[in-house]
Protein backbone atom coordinates (compact mmCIF):
# COMPACT_ATOMS: atom_id res chain seq x y z
CA UNK A 1 0.00 0.00 0.00
CA UNK A 2 1.41 3.39 -0.89
CA UNK A 3 1.86 5.99 1.81
CA UNK A 4 -0.52 8.91 2.04
CA UNK A 5 0.87 12.42 1.80
CA UNK A 6 -0.32 15.67 3.28
CA UNK A 7 -0.74 18.86 1.26
CA UNK A 8 2.68 19.97 2.57
CA UNK A 9 4.61 17.00 1.19
CA UNK A 10 6.49 18.96 -1.47
CA UNK A 11 7.38 21.65 1.03
CA UNK A 12 8.82 19.04 3.41
CA UNK A 13 10.75 17.47 0.59
CA UNK A 14 12.16 20.78 -0.60
CA UNK A 15 13.20 21.61 2.96
CA UNK A 16 15.20 18.39 3.05
CA UNK A 17 13.11 16.79 5.78
CA UNK A 18 13.74 13.20 6.75
CA UNK A 19 10.47 11.51 5.82
CA UNK A 20 9.21 8.40 7.56
CA UNK A 21 6.12 6.21 7.51
CA UNK A 22 3.93 7.35 10.37
CA UNK A 23 0.49 5.74 10.60
CA UNK A 24 0.47 5.23 6.85
CA UNK A 25 1.52 8.80 6.07
CA UNK A 26 4.85 9.94 4.68
CA UNK A 27 5.64 12.50 7.39
CA UNK A 28 8.64 14.65 8.34
CA UNK A 29 10.32 13.24 11.46
CA UNK A 30 12.91 16.02 11.43
CA UNK A 31 14.15 18.79 9.19
CA UNK A 32 17.50 19.63 10.72
CA UNK A 33 17.75 18.34 14.27
CA UNK A 34 15.18 17.16 16.79
CA UNK A 35 16.96 19.04 19.58
CA UNK A 36 17.17 22.32 17.64
CA UNK A 37 13.53 22.06 16.56
CA UNK A 38 12.51 21.28 20.14
CA UNK A 39 14.34 24.31 21.48
CA UNK A 40 12.92 26.54 18.73
CA UNK A 41 9.44 25.80 20.08
CA UNK A 42 10.50 26.30 23.72
CA UNK A 43 12.32 29.55 22.96
CA UNK A 44 10.41 31.13 20.08
CA UNK A 45 7.98 29.47 17.65
CA UNK A 46 7.74 26.35 15.52
CA UNK A 47 5.29 24.99 12.95
CA UNK A 48 4.24 21.34 12.71
CA UNK A 49 2.36 19.68 9.88
CA UNK A 50 -0.03 17.40 11.72
CA UNK A 51 -2.47 17.02 8.85
CA UNK A 52 -2.29 13.26 9.26
CA UNK A 53 -4.53 13.59 12.32
CA UNK A 54 -8.13 12.57 11.73
CA UNK A 55 -11.08 14.98 11.84
CA UNK A 56 -14.62 13.72 12.18
CA UNK A 57 -17.77 15.84 12.22
CA UNK A 58 -20.66 14.66 14.35
CA UNK A 59 -24.01 16.34 13.75
CA UNK A 60 -27.72 15.70 14.05
CA UNK A 61 -30.31 15.85 16.84
CA UNK A 62 -28.66 12.97 18.66
CA UNK A 63 -25.09 14.30 18.51
CA UNK A 64 -24.93 15.44 22.14
CA UNK A 65 -26.26 12.16 23.59
CA UNK A 66 -24.09 10.18 21.20
CA UNK A 67 -20.90 11.93 22.33
CA UNK A 68 -21.90 11.86 25.99
CA UNK A 69 -22.15 8.07 25.64
CA UNK A 70 -19.08 7.69 23.44
CA UNK A 71 -16.54 9.78 25.33
CA UNK A 72 -15.31 9.82 28.93
CA UNK A 73 -15.38 13.58 29.52
CA UNK A 74 -18.59 15.55 30.13
CA UNK A 75 -19.86 17.12 26.91
CA UNK A 76 -22.42 19.16 28.92
CA UNK A 77 -19.45 21.19 30.20
CA UNK A 78 -18.24 21.94 26.68
CA UNK A 79 -19.42 25.41 25.65
CA UNK A 80 -19.78 26.58 22.06
CA UNK A 81 -16.32 27.49 20.72
CA UNK A 82 -14.79 25.35 23.43
CA UNK A 83 -12.43 22.41 23.04
CA UNK A 84 -12.36 19.42 25.34
CA UNK A 85 -9.70 16.74 25.79
CA UNK A 86 -11.37 13.36 26.12
CA UNK A 87 -11.09 9.65 25.43
CA UNK A 88 -13.27 6.90 24.11
CA UNK A 89 -13.21 3.50 25.73
CA UNK A 90 -14.53 0.06 24.99
CA UNK A 91 -16.93 -1.76 27.34
CA UNK A 92 -13.97 -3.06 29.36
CA UNK A 93 -12.74 0.47 29.96
CA UNK A 94 -9.81 0.00 27.57
CA UNK A 95 -8.85 3.18 25.74
CA UNK A 96 -9.78 3.09 22.05
CA UNK A 97 -8.35 6.55 21.45
CA UNK A 98 -7.79 9.92 23.03
CA UNK A 99 -9.22 12.90 21.22
CA UNK A 100 -10.21 16.54 21.16
CA UNK A 101 -13.88 17.51 20.90
CA UNK A 102 -14.75 20.89 19.37
CA UNK A 103 -18.18 22.38 20.02
CA UNK A 104 -19.00 24.16 16.75
CA UNK A 105 -22.50 25.26 17.78
CA UNK A 106 -24.49 23.26 15.24
CA UNK A 107 -22.14 20.27 15.23
CA UNK A 108 -19.07 18.81 16.89
CA UNK A 109 -15.66 18.04 15.44
CA UNK A 110 -13.54 15.24 16.88
CA UNK A 111 -9.80 15.22 16.29
CA UNK A 112 -8.40 11.72 16.53
CA UNK A 113 -5.06 9.97 16.15
CA UNK A 114 -3.98 9.19 12.58
CA UNK A 115 -3.22 5.57 13.43
CA UNK A 116 -6.75 5.08 14.75
CA UNK A 117 -8.88 6.75 12.07
CA UNK A 118 -10.37 3.58 10.57
CA UNK A 119 -10.82 1.89 13.93
CA UNK A 120 -12.44 4.95 15.51
CA UNK A 121 -14.81 5.52 12.59
CA UNK A 122 -16.10 1.97 12.60
CA UNK A 123 -16.47 2.06 16.40
CA UNK A 124 -18.37 5.36 16.22
CA UNK A 125 -20.63 4.13 13.43
CA UNK A 126 -21.45 1.02 15.47
CA UNK A 127 -22.61 3.23 18.33
CA UNK A 128 -24.56 5.77 16.26
CA UNK A 129 -28.28 5.70 15.55
CA UNK A 130 -30.19 7.46 12.77
CA UNK A 131 -30.22 10.77 14.68
CA UNK A 132 -26.48 11.14 14.29
CA UNK A 133 -24.45 11.90 11.18
CA UNK A 134 -20.75 11.04 11.20
CA UNK A 135 -18.58 12.55 8.47
CA UNK A 136 -14.91 11.82 8.05
CA UNK A 137 -13.33 15.09 6.87
CA UNK A 138 -9.73 13.98 7.49
CA UNK A 139 -8.66 14.00 3.86
CA UNK A 140 -10.12 17.44 3.15
CA UNK A 141 -8.55 19.04 6.23
CA UNK A 142 -5.04 20.42 6.69
CA UNK A 143 -3.80 20.97 10.23
CA UNK A 144 -0.79 23.03 11.23
CA UNK A 145 0.27 23.53 14.83
CA UNK A 146 1.98 26.86 15.52
CA UNK A 147 3.52 26.59 18.97
CA UNK A 148 5.70 28.69 21.22
CA UNK A 149 5.79 32.06 22.93
CA UNK A 150 5.96 33.99 19.65
CA UNK A 151 3.12 32.07 17.96
CA UNK A 152 0.63 34.79 18.89
CA UNK A 153 2.94 37.48 17.50
CA UNK A 154 3.14 35.60 14.21
CA UNK A 155 -0.58 34.92 13.91
CA UNK A 156 -1.66 38.43 14.90
CA UNK A 157 0.15 39.69 11.81
CA UNK A 158 -1.80 37.47 9.41
CA UNK A 159 -5.13 36.46 10.96
CA UNK A 160 -8.08 38.67 10.33
CA UNK A 161 -9.22 38.35 13.94
CA UNK A 162 -8.04 39.41 17.40
CA UNK A 163 -6.49 36.40 19.10
CA UNK A 164 -5.18 38.04 22.26
CA UNK A 165 -8.39 37.20 24.13
CA UNK A 166 -8.60 33.63 22.87
CA UNK A 167 -8.47 31.47 25.97
CA UNK A 168 -6.71 28.13 26.32
CA UNK A 169 -8.86 25.33 24.85
CA UNK A 170 -11.16 27.63 22.90
CA UNK A 171 -11.28 28.40 19.19
CA UNK A 172 -12.48 31.02 16.76
CA UNK A 173 -13.11 31.32 13.05
CA UNK A 174 -10.59 33.52 11.30
CA UNK A 175 -8.94 33.85 7.95
CA UNK A 176 -5.47 34.05 6.50
CA UNK A 177 -5.14 35.70 3.08
CA UNK A 178 -8.90 35.32 2.73
CA UNK A 179 -8.76 31.58 3.39
CA UNK A 180 -11.13 30.47 6.18
CA UNK A 181 -9.16 29.01 9.09
CA UNK A 182 -10.37 27.52 12.36
CA UNK A 183 -7.92 28.86 14.93
CA UNK A 184 -7.72 26.84 18.11
CA UNK A 185 -5.67 27.69 21.18
CA UNK A 186 -4.53 24.12 21.75
CA UNK A 187 -1.42 22.05 21.26
CA UNK A 188 0.62 19.03 22.19
CA UNK A 189 3.83 20.78 23.22
CA UNK A 190 2.98 22.12 26.68
CA UNK A 191 3.56 25.68 25.48
CA UNK A 192 1.21 28.11 27.15
CA UNK A 193 0.89 30.01 23.91
CA UNK A 194 0.22 27.80 20.93
CA UNK A 195 -2.37 27.41 18.22
CA UNK A 196 -3.67 24.78 15.87
CA UNK A 197 -4.99 25.88 12.48
CA UNK A 198 -7.53 23.84 10.51
CA UNK A 199 -8.21 24.67 6.88
CA UNK A 200 -8.77 23.15 3.45
CA UNK A 201 -6.26 20.51 2.37
CA UNK A 202 -6.22 21.93 -1.15
CA UNK A 203 -2.50 22.00 -1.99
CA UNK A 204 -2.37 25.58 -3.27
CA UNK A 205 -4.33 26.80 -0.25
CA UNK A 206 -2.20 24.86 2.19
CA UNK A 207 1.09 25.93 0.63
CA UNK A 208 -0.07 29.54 0.67
CA UNK A 209 -0.80 29.40 4.39
CA UNK A 210 2.57 27.78 5.10
CA UNK A 211 4.33 30.53 3.14
CA UNK A 212 2.43 33.34 4.82
CA UNK A 213 3.18 31.86 8.24
CA UNK A 214 6.89 31.58 7.55
CA UNK A 215 7.09 35.07 6.04
CA UNK A 216 5.35 36.51 9.09
CA UNK A 217 7.48 34.41 11.43
CA UNK A 218 10.89 35.17 9.94
CA UNK A 219 11.52 37.97 12.43
CA UNK A 220 11.00 35.40 15.20
CA UNK A 221 13.20 32.80 13.50
CA UNK A 222 10.21 30.52 12.99
CA UNK A 223 11.19 26.92 12.26
CA UNK A 224 9.49 23.86 10.78
CA UNK A 225 9.32 21.11 13.40
CA UNK A 226 9.05 17.40 12.74
CA UNK A 227 7.31 14.59 14.55
CA UNK A 228 10.52 13.73 16.40
CA UNK A 229 10.46 16.98 18.33
CA UNK A 230 6.69 16.76 18.69
CA UNK A 231 7.33 13.58 20.69
CA UNK A 232 10.09 15.03 22.90
CA UNK A 233 8.05 18.19 23.49
CA UNK A 234 4.96 16.30 24.59
CA UNK A 235 7.02 13.99 26.80
CA UNK A 236 8.51 16.91 28.77
CA UNK A 237 4.91 17.67 29.75
CA UNK A 238 4.07 13.99 30.26
CA UNK A 239 1.29 14.19 27.69
CA UNK A 240 0.24 10.64 26.90
CA UNK A 241 0.81 9.25 23.43
CA UNK A 242 -1.70 6.73 22.15
CA UNK A 243 -0.07 3.44 21.23
CA UNK A 244 2.84 4.10 23.58
CA UNK A 245 1.46 5.15 26.94
CA UNK A 246 -2.07 3.89 26.49
CA UNK A 247 -4.04 1.50 24.35
CA UNK A 248 -7.01 -0.84 24.61
CA UNK A 249 -5.29 -2.82 27.39
CA UNK A 250 -5.00 0.24 29.65
CA UNK A 251 -7.81 2.08 31.39
CA UNK A 252 -7.97 5.87 31.87
CA UNK A 253 -7.45 5.68 35.63
CA UNK A 254 -4.12 3.85 35.54
CA UNK A 255 -3.08 6.00 32.55
CA UNK A 256 -3.53 9.10 34.71
CA UNK A 257 -6.55 10.28 32.74
CA UNK A 258 -8.98 10.22 35.64
CA UNK A 259 -9.33 13.98 35.19
CA UNK A 260 -11.06 13.50 31.84
CA UNK A 261 -13.15 10.55 33.05
CA UNK A 262 -16.37 11.93 34.50
CA UNK A 263 -18.17 9.01 36.12
CA UNK A 264 -20.56 11.51 37.71
CA UNK A 265 -22.08 12.44 34.33
CA UNK A 266 -23.97 9.12 34.13
CA UNK A 267 -23.38 5.96 32.16
CA UNK A 268 -21.16 5.94 29.10
CA UNK A 269 -19.34 3.20 27.23
CA UNK A 270 -16.85 1.69 29.64
CA UNK A 271 -18.13 3.55 32.70
CA UNK A 272 -19.12 0.39 34.60
CA UNK A 273 -15.73 -1.20 34.10
CA UNK A 274 -13.92 2.03 35.00
CA UNK A 275 -16.12 2.45 38.05
CA UNK A 276 -15.19 -1.07 39.15
CA UNK A 277 -11.51 -0.25 38.70
CA UNK A 278 -11.94 2.82 40.89
CA UNK A 279 -13.75 0.81 43.57
CA UNK A 280 -11.16 -1.92 43.86
CA UNK A 281 -8.21 0.40 43.24
CA UNK A 282 -5.76 0.35 40.36
CA UNK A 283 -3.05 -2.31 40.31
CA UNK A 284 -0.55 -0.25 38.29
CA UNK A 285 0.02 3.36 37.48
CA UNK A 286 1.70 5.43 34.80
CA UNK A 287 4.53 7.37 36.45
CA UNK A 288 7.20 9.79 35.30
CA UNK A 289 10.85 9.04 35.95
CA UNK A 290 14.26 10.64 35.55
CA UNK A 291 17.19 8.32 34.92
CA UNK A 292 20.41 8.70 36.89
CA UNK A 293 22.76 8.25 33.94
CA UNK A 294 23.15 9.01 30.29
CA UNK A 295 21.51 6.01 28.68
CA UNK A 296 17.91 6.84 27.75
CA UNK A 297 15.09 4.35 28.33
CA UNK A 298 12.87 3.45 25.42
CA UNK A 299 9.41 2.02 24.87
CA UNK A 300 9.15 -1.56 26.11
CA UNK A 301 12.16 -1.66 28.46
CA UNK A 302 11.46 -3.58 31.67
CA UNK A 303 11.24 -1.85 35.03
CA UNK A 304 12.33 -3.48 38.30
CA UNK A 305 12.05 -2.67 41.98
CA UNK A 306 14.55 -4.39 44.28
CA UNK A 307 15.30 -6.91 41.56
CA UNK A 308 11.67 -7.85 40.94
CA UNK A 309 9.91 -6.86 37.74
CA UNK A 310 7.34 -4.14 38.42
CA UNK A 311 6.43 -2.83 34.98
CA UNK A 312 7.66 -1.43 31.71
CA UNK A 313 8.65 1.81 30.06
CA UNK A 314 6.07 3.32 27.71
CA UNK A 315 7.97 6.43 26.54
CA UNK A 316 11.53 7.58 27.04
CA UNK A 317 13.85 10.21 25.65
CA UNK A 318 16.45 12.77 26.44
CA UNK A 319 14.75 15.97 27.60
CA UNK A 320 16.43 18.69 25.53
CA UNK A 321 15.47 21.31 28.15
CA UNK A 322 16.55 19.38 31.27
CA UNK A 323 19.40 17.54 29.52
CA UNK A 324 18.31 14.48 31.48
CA UNK A 325 16.78 11.21 30.38
CA UNK A 326 13.09 11.22 31.20
CA UNK A 327 10.26 8.82 30.59
CA UNK A 328 6.93 7.31 31.52
CA UNK A 329 6.39 3.77 32.80
CA UNK A 330 3.64 1.57 34.15
CA UNK A 331 4.69 0.26 37.54
CA UNK A 332 2.86 -1.68 40.25
CA UNK A 333 0.85 0.66 42.45
CA UNK A 334 2.99 -0.29 45.47
CA UNK A 335 6.11 0.98 43.69
CA UNK A 336 4.62 4.15 42.23
CA UNK A 337 5.34 6.65 44.99
CA UNK A 338 6.91 10.01 44.02
CA UNK A 339 10.53 10.04 45.15
CA UNK A 340 10.87 6.27 45.02
CA UNK A 341 13.54 4.62 42.91
CA UNK A 342 13.16 2.00 40.22
CA UNK A 343 15.64 0.21 38.02
CA UNK A 344 15.31 0.07 34.26
CA UNK A 345 16.86 -2.69 32.20
CA UNK A 346 18.55 -0.82 29.37
CA UNK A 347 19.68 -3.63 27.08
CA UNK A 348 21.18 -5.60 29.96
CA UNK A 349 22.41 -2.67 32.05
CA UNK A 350 20.39 -1.73 35.10
CA UNK A 351 19.94 2.04 35.36
CA UNK A 352 18.54 3.66 38.48
CA UNK A 353 15.69 6.12 38.03
CA UNK A 354 13.70 8.30 40.38
CA UNK A 355 9.93 8.55 40.16
CA UNK A 356 9.09 12.24 39.89
CA UNK A 357 6.09 14.50 39.65
CA UNK A 358 5.01 15.39 36.15
CA UNK A 359 5.14 17.49 34.06
CA UNK A 360 8.92 17.27 33.99
CA UNK A 361 9.19 20.99 33.27
CA UNK A 362 6.85 23.90 33.94
CA UNK B 1 26.47 13.61 1.94
CA UNK B 2 30.19 13.48 2.60
CA UNK B 3 31.82 10.11 1.84
CA UNK B 4 35.59 10.76 1.77
CA UNK B 5 37.55 8.79 -0.81
CA UNK B 6 40.54 8.11 1.47
CA UNK B 7 38.52 5.94 3.91
CA UNK B 8 37.23 2.36 3.81
CA UNK B 9 33.65 1.49 4.72
CA UNK B 10 31.56 -1.37 6.09
CA UNK B 11 28.00 -2.50 5.45
CA UNK B 12 27.30 -1.45 9.07
CA UNK B 13 27.80 2.19 7.97
CA UNK B 14 31.12 2.57 9.71
CA UNK B 15 34.32 4.02 8.31
CA UNK B 16 37.84 2.86 8.98
CA UNK B 17 41.07 4.86 8.55
CA UNK B 18 44.22 2.72 8.62
CA UNK B 19 47.50 4.34 9.60
CA UNK B 20 50.31 1.81 10.12
CA UNK B 21 48.77 -0.98 12.15
CA UNK B 22 46.19 1.29 13.83
CA UNK B 23 42.64 1.57 12.53
CA UNK B 24 40.44 4.48 13.59
CA UNK B 25 36.73 3.71 13.43
CA UNK B 26 33.60 5.83 13.40
CA UNK B 27 30.18 6.03 11.80
CA UNK B 28 29.55 7.55 8.39
CA UNK B 29 27.89 10.82 7.54
CA UNK B 30 24.97 8.76 6.22
CA UNK B 31 24.71 6.90 9.56
CA UNK B 32 24.80 10.04 11.70
CA UNK B 33 22.15 11.59 9.49
CA UNK B 34 19.92 8.53 9.79
CA UNK B 35 20.34 8.40 13.58
CA UNK B 36 19.73 12.10 14.14
CA UNK B 37 20.92 13.97 17.22
CA UNK B 38 23.56 11.83 18.96
CA UNK B 39 23.36 12.03 22.74
CA UNK B 40 25.72 9.36 24.12
CA UNK B 41 28.43 6.94 23.07
CA UNK B 42 28.49 3.84 25.25
CA UNK B 43 31.56 1.75 24.39
CA UNK B 44 31.40 -1.33 26.59
CA UNK B 45 34.77 -2.72 25.48
CA UNK B 46 37.74 -1.36 27.42
CA UNK B 47 41.28 -0.43 26.44
CA UNK B 48 43.39 -3.52 25.82
CA UNK B 49 40.43 -5.77 25.04
CA UNK B 50 41.05 -8.28 22.31
CA UNK B 51 38.18 -8.11 19.85
CA UNK B 52 37.01 -9.89 16.74
CA UNK B 53 35.45 -8.42 13.63
CA UNK B 54 31.67 -8.42 13.91
CA UNK B 55 31.43 -8.17 17.70
CA UNK B 56 29.50 -5.35 19.35
CA UNK B 57 31.82 -2.77 20.91
CA UNK B 58 29.00 -0.72 22.39
CA UNK B 59 26.14 1.47 21.33
CA UNK B 60 25.52 4.96 20.05
CA UNK B 61 22.41 6.60 21.46
CA UNK B 62 20.43 9.17 19.51
CA UNK B 63 17.32 11.00 20.68
CA UNK B 64 15.02 8.70 18.72
CA UNK B 65 16.98 5.48 18.45
CA UNK B 66 20.00 3.43 19.38
CA UNK B 67 22.50 1.66 17.16
CA UNK B 68 25.31 -0.83 17.76
CA UNK B 69 28.94 -0.09 17.08
CA UNK B 70 30.37 -3.21 15.44
CA UNK B 71 34.07 -3.97 15.34
CA UNK B 72 35.19 -3.90 11.71
CA UNK B 73 38.36 -5.91 12.35
CA UNK B 74 40.26 -8.26 14.68
CA UNK B 75 42.70 -6.62 17.07
CA UNK B 76 43.16 -4.81 20.37
CA UNK B 77 41.27 -1.73 21.52
CA UNK B 78 43.87 1.01 21.93
CA UNK B 79 41.68 4.09 22.02
CA UNK B 80 38.16 5.18 22.92
CA UNK B 81 37.02 8.72 22.18
CA UNK B 82 35.85 9.79 25.63
CA UNK B 83 35.57 13.37 24.34
CA UNK B 84 32.42 12.50 22.44
CA UNK B 85 30.39 12.45 25.63
CA UNK B 86 31.50 15.99 26.47
CA UNK B 87 29.78 17.08 23.27
CA UNK B 88 27.97 14.20 21.52
CA UNK B 89 26.80 16.41 18.66
CA UNK B 90 30.35 16.26 17.30
CA UNK B 91 29.37 12.89 15.79
CA UNK B 92 26.72 14.75 13.78
CA UNK B 93 28.88 17.68 12.79
CA UNK B 94 32.26 16.00 12.22
CA UNK B 95 31.79 12.21 11.95
CA UNK B 96 35.13 11.53 10.24
CA UNK B 97 37.46 13.49 12.51
CA UNK B 98 36.39 14.75 15.96
CA UNK B 99 33.60 12.16 15.94
CA UNK B 100 35.87 9.08 15.75
CA UNK B 101 34.87 6.38 18.23
CA UNK B 102 37.52 3.69 18.74
CA UNK B 103 41.07 2.87 17.69
CA UNK B 104 42.05 -0.72 17.05
CA UNK B 105 45.57 -2.17 16.81
CA UNK B 106 45.10 -4.50 13.87
CA UNK B 107 46.51 -7.98 13.91
CA UNK B 108 48.60 -9.05 10.94
CA UNK B 109 45.74 -10.87 9.22
CA UNK B 110 44.06 -7.53 8.44
CA UNK B 111 42.75 -7.47 4.87
CA UNK B 112 42.06 -4.03 3.49
CA UNK B 113 40.35 -5.49 0.42
CA UNK B 114 37.49 -6.89 2.52
CA UNK B 115 36.14 -3.34 3.01
CA UNK B 116 34.05 -1.18 0.73
CA UNK B 117 35.60 1.68 -1.20
CA UNK B 118 33.90 5.08 -1.14
CA UNK B 119 32.21 4.36 -4.47
CA UNK B 120 31.02 0.93 -3.32
CA UNK B 121 29.68 2.48 -0.13
CA UNK B 122 27.91 5.22 -2.07
CA UNK B 123 26.26 2.52 -4.14
CA UNK B 124 25.17 0.75 -0.93
CA UNK B 125 23.42 3.88 0.37
CA UNK B 126 22.08 4.78 -3.05
CA UNK B 127 23.79 8.09 -3.77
Amino acid sequence: MSLKRTAFFNIHKNLGAKLVDFAGFEMPVQYESIVKEHLAVRESVGVFDVSHMGEVEVSGDGAFEFLQNLTTNDISKLNPNGVQYSAMCNENGGIIDDLLVYNMNDKYMLVINASNIDKDLSWMREQADSNVTISDISDSTSLLAVQGRHSLNVLRKICGVDLSGLKYYTFTEGSIEGIPVLISRTGYTGEEIGFELYFSSDVDTSEKIWKVLFDAGSEFDIKPVGLGARDTLRLEFAYRLYGNDMDETTNPIEAGLGWITKLSKGNFIGSEAISAVKDRGISRKLVGFIIDGRLPARHGYEVYKDGIKTGYVTSGSLSPVLQKNIGLAYVNKDNSEIGGTIEINIRGKMASAEIVKTPFIN
Amino acid sequence: MNIPSDLKYTKDHEWIRVEGDIATVGITDYAQNELGDIIFLDITSTLGDSIKAGVELGTIEAVKTVSEIISPADGLITGINEQINENPSVVNTDPYNEGWMVKIKLDNKFDRSSFLSDSEYKELIGI
